[in-house]
């Protein structure tokens, strides 16, 4: 195997990676202030992936398709929050497991009424396509190395908005001490359907970015959903760096697995049954990951002592 | 003089740049009752915790009984008959009194684990839990949920619940708290008889209580044992008017 | 009787009544239909078992149902075939009889809950359904990545399995059979319940500390309960996979794992007959509203918010009373 090829790889685990951390980033938000575990955040990945698709049809401009992605999601996010996830605050888990799994079958179904069965397409736009040469000679999607550098602001931006500003402050404290927040005067409702509505804003944009490299279709956003469930595993709940660490495991070690475990088993197997048990154990590797990382700390990389 | 029935060497733990216990060695001799008293913050229930399981010291060790149960768990010390009652009622509150009991009668008898027949059916178990029901005045709300309970009927059923284990040792955080008047000179009252099932070491804010019951009393203060004697001596220990008894006085 | 008894007698009088009429009446696909709510019920009481009596809400059951399905699919793909499943060191062969195949069904299914609920159980809230949810996920791409058993298209069965004494290609007859395990399935459950073990792990539920303070460790009471539940819900698995002669990854997939909650909620969560009642419900619904629009789904999903939202206690609730499942 080419070091190239792995370069590559490696390019493409940590594309995965950042696209990850903006699902996982809003889902731990969500339970380090709120409490609430949202099973419907994959349906706000769909909802801005759609948004970009039919924009981007109607106008061609990929820049508003991105914009109406930021803004139906987060629109859809702040509605889901006013209408029904507040009153889950205070239920239990199961509630709420059952109360955004009902969400989910809404959003899911009621996308394919509006859109149909058929997948849409979002093009990459000219200016984005092709690929670039990087250091080394690596030929690199310019679209995907985008995506990467897209997800690396965010997250910078992300932990700037928590560390500096007004909004970071009050989050930090939602997640230490709820009834501190409330004594120090801040609009609690309204600080939630904030950090609920931001949440769905990045799943929105990550369903736009993604959406461009895959087809857009009802039922996308639950497997990145599942998948940012195990980078908050790794990671922590409620921790940022925790999500960013995570998902940049989960997201190489998926990607890095399945060219390195089919190359590894070929060393004492022919070759069609080292690539089909070599891709099977790779499609369970991050699981794996995730299993070992209970054994040694149940609560994440980052996560609190409960 | 008798051998201690429960005794800490020197335990130590700290949470952070907390020094949440300090060198604590105390102990428990059979017959007695053993009051743990200090202000609030003072490291009783760290110190508690560290008795029952639940939480590890990070240096010192645990006796019961002459073992070592340092590295043992909650559970595993309860099997050895440490019972343990709670500041805030740990009871399962949908079941019934007898249930509550029952639970304990399994535990200690190791039979948690059948799995067909039905637990009020079984004969050995239940009498064993109406006994316990029975010596703390409950017997008449046995078929009672526990959640219809009066907060000083909860308190008697978290006692009947530590003698279903045929305890060796007690260790009960705070029985008194919430209790009235009345409640409290009940509890006093049947405590006071209790020490001869098991020695009891008692942590409790009721004063009145603690000088009619103990024997000995430790008191804690920023996680340290600054004096242990009799009621006596307590009073009349200048460094405990100070640092305790002057605050309430 | 209590209320709860009664209803619980009439849901069982309709499950023999309504297949005897629909035989009577010649109308084998009532019998089919009632057959997979029957199987559906089996499979949410094994979840039950942890959800309501041990309080684990475990998102990953369809692990445990398609372990079930693809016991059934394996062992009978290789009997079809006249082809060993393993012939070093010894031979095993495949087998078409069911017995046979729920024996394994229930093992394998076993084995899988009791070393997810070994890994899950270390943690509790918020990460246990996430975790159950990942490891669910996990068997489902695993299925759809390993071709041998026949990956994303799934395995066919020609014919359904043997039954020693019964023609298990008749609607009735295998209704029969399902019946059957489904009402020994719920007189062993509400025996557990009032039992020991029942009586410790509803404890664990309500109070851990409690369970623990008298020296009963809450992990062993819950991997117990999960490893039950898993089994139950696997053998249930293999029923399914037998009444359509066909298993896919669908069976092993997170709606499914949802689904069956949601079914048993809806029937009400820690009551005997709430798996059961909300299985009946479930499939009338499919068959009413899906009959009504391709998007069903959607009005299901309102459904499940309203009952969530304000009507707690599931139908059994609603229609009992409150009060407790078991005593």
């Amino acid at each position: 195997m080419s070091l190239i090829l792995f370069a590559e790889q490696v390019l493409n685990g940590l594309q995965l990676g950042v696209m990850l951390f903006l699902m996982a980033a809003g889902l731990t938000l969500v339970f380090g202030v709120m409490g609430l575990i949202n099973l419907a955040h994959g349906s706000l990945f769909m909802i801005g992936a759609f948004a970009a698709a039919a924009v981007a049809g109607a106008t061609g401009s990929f820049l508003l398709a991105l914009m109406a992605a930021l803004a139906a999601a987060a629109a859809a996010g702040a509605l889901v929050e006013l209408v029904v996830i507040r009153r889950l605050y205070n239920r239990d888990h199961l509630d709420q497991v059952l109360a955004t799994f009902a969400l989910i079958l809404i959003f899911s179904e009621g996308t394919r009424w509006v859109f149909g069965s058929f997948p849409l397409f979002l093009n990459i736009p000219d200016y984005l396509a092709g690929p670039v040469t990087l250091p080394g000679g690596i030929q690199y999607p310019f679209y995907r190395l985008t995506l990467i550098l897209i997800g690396l602001a965010v997250a910078l931006g992300l932990f700037l908005l928590i560390s500096r500003t007004r909004l970071g402050i009050q989050i930090r404290a939602g997640e230490n001490d709820r009834e501190m927040i409330a004594a120090l005067g801040i609009n609690i409702s309204g600080l939630y359907t904030i950090v609920f509505a931001l949440g769905a804003a990045l799943a929105g944009l990550a369903g736009a970015l993604v959406g461009a490299i895959q087809s857009v279709q009802v039922g996308m956003g639950e497997p990145v959903l599942i998948l940012a469930f195990v980078v908050i595993v790794i990671g922590g709940i409620g921790s940022i760096k925790g999500a960013l660490v995570g998902s940049i495991l989960v997201g190489l070690t998926d990607t890095l697995g399945g060219l390195l475990l089919p190359e590894l088993f070929r060393q004492f197997m022919d070759s069609s049954a080292a690539s089909s048990a070599g891709s099977a154990l790779a499609s369970m590797l991050i699981y794996i990951l995730m299993a070992a990382v209970l054994i040694v700390r149940p609560t994440g990389l980052f996560g609190a002592k409960a | 003089m008798t051998e201690p029935i429960l005794q800490t060497i020197g335990i130590t733990k700290s949470f952070g740049a907390l020094q949440a216990s300090q060198d604590i060695s105390i102990d428990l001799r059979p017959g007695e009752i053993h009051a743990l008293i200090g202000p609030n913050g003072a490291g009783k229930s760290t110190l508690i915790k560290q008795i029952a399981g639940g939480l590890r010291p990070d240096a010192g060790k645990v006796l019961f009984r002459g073992e070592d149960v340092t590295p043992l768990g909650t559970a595993e010390r309860a099997r050895r008959g440490l019972a343990r009652t709670f500041q805030i009622s740990a009871l399962a509150m949908e079941d019934t009194v007898l249930q509550n009991a029952l639970l304990g009668a399994m535990g200690a008898g190791g039979t948690a684990f059948r799995f067909l027949r039905p637990a009020l059916a079984q004969r050995d178990l239940r009498a064993v839990a109406e006994n316990a029901l029975e010596l703390v005045g409950l017997s008449a709300h046995a078929a009672t949920p526990t959640f219809e309970l009066s907060h000083g009927q909860r308190r008697q059923l978290e006692v009947a619940v530590a003698l279903t284990l045929a305890p060796k040792a007690f260790v009960m955080d705070e029985p008194m708290a919430g209790l009235g008047f009345e409640g409290s000179k009940n509890l006093t009252g049947f405590l006071d008889g209790l020490r001869h099932t098991a020695p009891i070491l008692l942590v409790e804010h009721d004063m009145d209580a603690v000088f009619a019951l103990a024997d000995r009393v430790s008191v804690l203060v920023y996680g340290r044992i600054i004096a242990t004697g009799t009621v006596e001596e307590i009073r009349n220990d200048p460094d405990v008017r100070v640092a305790y008894l002057g605050e309430d006085a | 009787m209590s209320r709860e008894q009664i209803l619980n007698a009439a849901v069982m009088l309709a499950l023999v009544a309504f297949p005897l009429w629909a035989w009577a009446t010649d109308e084998p696909f009532l019998i089919t239909l009632t057959t997979k709510a029957a199987i559906l019920a089996l499979a949410g009481v094994g979840l039950n078992i942890a959800l309501g009596l041990g309080g684990l809400v475990s998102l990953g059951h369809a692990a445990f149902f398609g372990i079930g399905g693809y016991a059934m699919g394996v062992l009978a793909s290789h009997a079809q075939l006249y082809d060993p499943i393993l012939e070093t060191p010894f031979l095993i062969e495949g087998t078409k009889s069911m017995p046979i195949i729920w024996l394994v069904a229930i093992t394998a299914s076993g084995l899988a809950a009791l070393a997810i609920g070994a890994l899950s159980l270390r943690t509790s809230g918020v990460y246990f359904i996430m975790i159950t949810l990942a490891f669910g996920q996990m068997l489902y791409f695993f299925a759809i990545s390993w071709p041998a058993y026949g990956g994303e298209d799934g395995l066919s069965i020609y014919v359904r399995n043997d039954f020693p004494g019964l023609n298990t290609l008749d609607p009735i007859q295998f209704y029969v059979i399902v019946l059957a395990l489904l009402a020994a399935v719920l007189f062993l459950t509400s025996r557990l319940a009032k039992s020991s073990f029942g009586l410790a792990l509803n404890a664990a539920r309500q109070s851990p500390m409690r369970v623990e303070t008298v020296g009963i460790s809450p992990y062993r009471l819950r991997l117990i309960a999960f490893t039950i539940s898993g089994m139950i819900t696997g053998l249930a698995g293999a029923l399914f996979a037998d009444l359509n002669r066909f298993v896919s990854p669908t069976m092993l997939s997170w709606q499914t794992s949802g689904e069956i909650m949601v079914f048993v909620i809806i029937g009400g969560v820690a009551r005997l007959f709430g798996p059961v009642v909300g299985a009946m419900l479930f499939i009338l619904l499919e068959h009413l509203l899906g009959g009504l629009s391709d998007y069903w789904h959607v009005y299901l999903g309102v459904l499940l918010l309203l009952i969530v939202l304000f009507a707690r206690g599931g139908v059994i609730g609603s229609l009992a009373g409150r009060g407790k499942a078991h005593d």
